[in-house]
């Protein structure tokens, strides 16, 4: 081959790759939410209420305690696992007793859970207790409106007044 | 004997030598075709880590003229890269188009590099340092990208931000899940996007660090394509990025769900899978095939051929050794004979991959000595100067007729295939110039051929560049001028180029035919043959 063809050629087939390359670099596209869908976000991070789990201190326990210690109450430094129901439409579609995080199981309990609809209006239900039994101190209940590739939450701070609708 | 004839076996896995082999002859498809157009030296194949270095440089450069536009805080990081690629795509439009496509191709570039070092074996042995310290470089350059797409906070960063966090939730290290971070733009943290901007410069300066270490054990690494091929390469990049500038994907909007996005498939492959698998499977993945990457050199091991040694009484300390080792196995130490020379040659057998290649470089190798046990300053064990001549005289006899042609191969190469009248050594480097002058002056054959691996792309590294330069008189130990040049052919080919091969040995025996046939006649003529006038 003429050494003067040759760099074009060379030139040519670098571009050629580089092309290829760039192309990849953003095609083919990818759907990660199918057509017409929506997605639902429950997500909150909440510790359980610790003196739920406190018990009264039998005598003995009491008697083998120092004087200054004594407390009528005996409360483990763990917090307890807080419950959630999540209903759609009346169908239940989660529901957990959701243990507390960190290494000394003190840190606050985390619910991340995702759901893919399909646009429309819902019944959402969402009920949260502090304790491992009794009843749900926090409830709500709503109609919400997916559009398509909407992201919708449902949050919770207590301090706001419960669960939060984004 | 050793070396006579014949390609040495190593031991290997029948799945992993077949797979080798397939894709060594894809290689060696694609290099010749490189070698052709490009040239040898060239030939970007043949160069893959110093592409892969030199695209990194042009990343971070491009990367620091980026900054200077860059706004580092959430809010506007979107609008101030919109502005790049809108008002001034002239200028940091294009360098925004060649960050991101050098990054790209560095990944592309990395890929082939692993697998060609792969096919070629160069992984087992001494040469696990390489391949292992390669490992980690493929997760910070993956961390180096996706870090970087982060930073545009445009649909497509949203997507990965969102993925990512969910990723890194399984570990609960984060007091607060980090895909909280991303719920709500309420939620939004500008905190969380400055780690991110401080993550997207510091894992970049690790890769570096990293690309290092990995060339630490490699005597001359090659870290810089010739200027010709990174002048192609920054105009390819420049036609490309006009073609295509890059362009960003709409500002991220966390009320909306990034649903179809335009994703890097070199750098995001792995994402939709997280999506598909779940975290921990594709947690899974990842560890796994970086553990069992890191196994390979071991499976199975090598079977380490013995390696060089000095022989102090042949040394003087004159340092060739030292400079023609491929993998910085040899450094000169004190002397510690008492001999009047100041240094000695010390071979670290850790280092040492056994190609011989300071046996051909070493002085003292010269076969017409006439001494019982042939020694010389350093001799690889298992195939030492003594089996070397031993075996050029035993090729030599079983040559026959008027043109006889000793073949001295390298085992990596076509050569290395060839039957009769061949000695081969694990590198053609190996073979000290003075052999060629023994054997035409001692009459052993017509015509020599130096047969080696493939042209640009030396197994041992180094090797086929010493042969020239030796035989072209450039570099010590030089081959001797009454050596006949007619009389010696080099041959490159790789194990696959057979037929080039024989046709070339073929043309090369027709030409000594000729040369045989004018010397017959010069010599009837009553002229002196050159030829004979050698040291007994
Ligand atoms: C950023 C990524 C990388 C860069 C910039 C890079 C660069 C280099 C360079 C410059 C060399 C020396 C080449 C020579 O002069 O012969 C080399 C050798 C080598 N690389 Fe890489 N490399 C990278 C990644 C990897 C990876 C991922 C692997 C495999 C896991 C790998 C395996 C090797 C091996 C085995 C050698 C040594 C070959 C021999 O012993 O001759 N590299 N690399
Ligand atoms: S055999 Fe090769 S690797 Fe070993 S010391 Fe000699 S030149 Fe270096
Ligand atoms: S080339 Fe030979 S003489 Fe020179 S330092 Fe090495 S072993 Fe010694």
């Amino acid at each position: 081959m003429k050494e003067a063809l040759k760099m074009p050629l060379r030139f040519a087939v670098l571009a050629l790759i580089f092309m290829g390359v760039a192309a990849l670099s953003n095609r083919p596209l990818y759907r990660s939410l199918p057509e017409g869908t929506g997605m639902l976000t429950l997500s909150f991070s909440h510790g359980a209420d610790r003196r739920a789990a406190c018990r009264k201190a039998t005598p003995e326990e009491l008697a083998k305690l120092p004087p200054n210690m004594r407390r009528p109450e005996i409360c483990p430094r763990d917090r307890p696992p807080i419950r959630v129901e999540f209903d759609i439409d009346g169908k239940r579609m989660f529901e957990a007793e959701v243990p507390p995080s960190g290494i000394a199981s003190d840190g606050p309990s985390r619910v991340h859970q995702r759901f893919v609809l399909p646009a429309g209006e819902y019944e959402i239900a969402v009920r949260m207790s502090e304790r491992p039994d009794g009843d749900f101190t926090w409830h709500e209940e709503r109609t919400i409106r997916i559009d398509p590739s909407n992201s919708r939450v449902i949050d919770f701070r207590a301090n706001a007044g419960g669960f939060v609708f984004h | 004997m050793a070396g006579v004839g014949g390609r040495r076996r190593t031991n290997d896995w029948p799945v992993l030598r077949h797979a080798k082999k397939g894709l060594r002859r894809i290689f060696d498809l694609s290099e010749r075709g490189a070698e052709r157009l490009f040239s040898p030296v060239l030939n970007p194949l043949a160069q893959l880590g110093a592409l892969s270095f030199f695209l990194f440089w042009v990343v971070a450069v491009s990367g620091i003229y980026l900054f200077i536009f860059f706004d580092t805080g959430i809010v506007d990081a979107y609008s101030s890269v919109e502005w790049i690629s809108g008002q001034h795509w002239y200028h940091a439009g294009v360098m925004r188009s060649f960050h991101r496509y050098a990054s790209d191709l560095m990944v592309v570039s990395v890929a082939i590099h692993l697998l060609r070092e792969f096919s070629l074996d160069r992984y087992r042995g001494t040469r696990w340092f390489s391949w292992v310290t390669g490992i980690p470089l493929i997760w910070f350059l993956y961390i180096s990208g996706i870090t970087g797409y982060w930073l545009v906070w445009d649909m497509l960063a949203q997507y990965v931000a969102v993925v990512s966090a969910k990723l890194l939730d399984v570990f609960p290290v984060f007091g607060e899940p980090l895909a909280r971070n991303f719920l709500t733009p309420q939620h939004l943290s500008s905190r969380f996007f400055s780690l991110l901007v401080f993550l997207h410069i510091a894992v970049p300066l690790i890769l570096l660090l990293g690309m290092w270490i990995h060339t630490q054990r490699i005597s001359r690494p090659k870290v810089n394509p010739p200027r010709l091929l990174a002048a192609l390469m920054l105009s390819a990049l420049l036609g490309v990025s006009l073609w295509k500038p890059t362009l960003s994907q709409g500002p991220a909007d966390l009320t909306h769900v990034p649903a179809e996005v335009g994703l890097d498939w070199l750098f995001l492959p792995l994402y939709p899978l997280a999506e598909a698998w779940g975290e921990w499977s594709l947690w899974g993945l990842l560890v796994g095939v970086s553990v069992m990457l890191a196994a390979m050199p071991w499976l199975p091991p090598f079977r380490r051929a013995p390696v060089a040694k000095v022989d102090l009484p042949n040394c003087n300390g004159c340092n060739r050794c030292v400079e023609d080792c491929p993998y910085e196995a040899i450094r000169l130490v004190p002397r510690t004979d008492g001999e009047p020379f100041p240094h000695q040659a010390e071979v670290n057998a850790n280092l040492c991959v056994s190609c011989g290649i300071c046996m051909g470089a070493c002085p003292s190798s010269t076969p017409f000595r006439r001494q019982q046990d042939l020694k010389t300053g350093i001799d690889l064990t298992g195939q030492p100067l003594r089996d070397v001549r031993e075996s050029v005289v035993a090729a030599s006899a079983e040559l026959k007729g008027t043109r006889r042609v000793l073949v001295l191969a390298c085992e990596h190469g076509a050569g290395g295939g060839d039957l009769g009248g061949v000695v081969t050594f694990p590198c053609v480097a190996m073979v000290p110039p003075s052999l060629i002058d023994f054997i035409l002056s001692k009459d052993l054959a017509e015509g020599v051929v130096a047969a080696g691996c493939s042209e640009s792309t030396c197994y041992n590294r180094l090797g086929g560049e010493w042969t020239k330069q030796r035989f072209a008189g450039e570099r010590d130990p030089y081959l001797r001028k009454r050596v006949e040049r007619e009389r010696l052919a080099t041959i490159w080919a790789s194990p696959f180029e057979s037929r080039r091969y024989e046709a070339e040995k073929a043309a090369f025996a027709a030409r000594l035919e000729t040369l045989e046939k004018a010397a017959q006649r010069a010599a009837t003529e009553g002229e002196s043959d050159t030829r004979l006038e050698v040291e007994a």
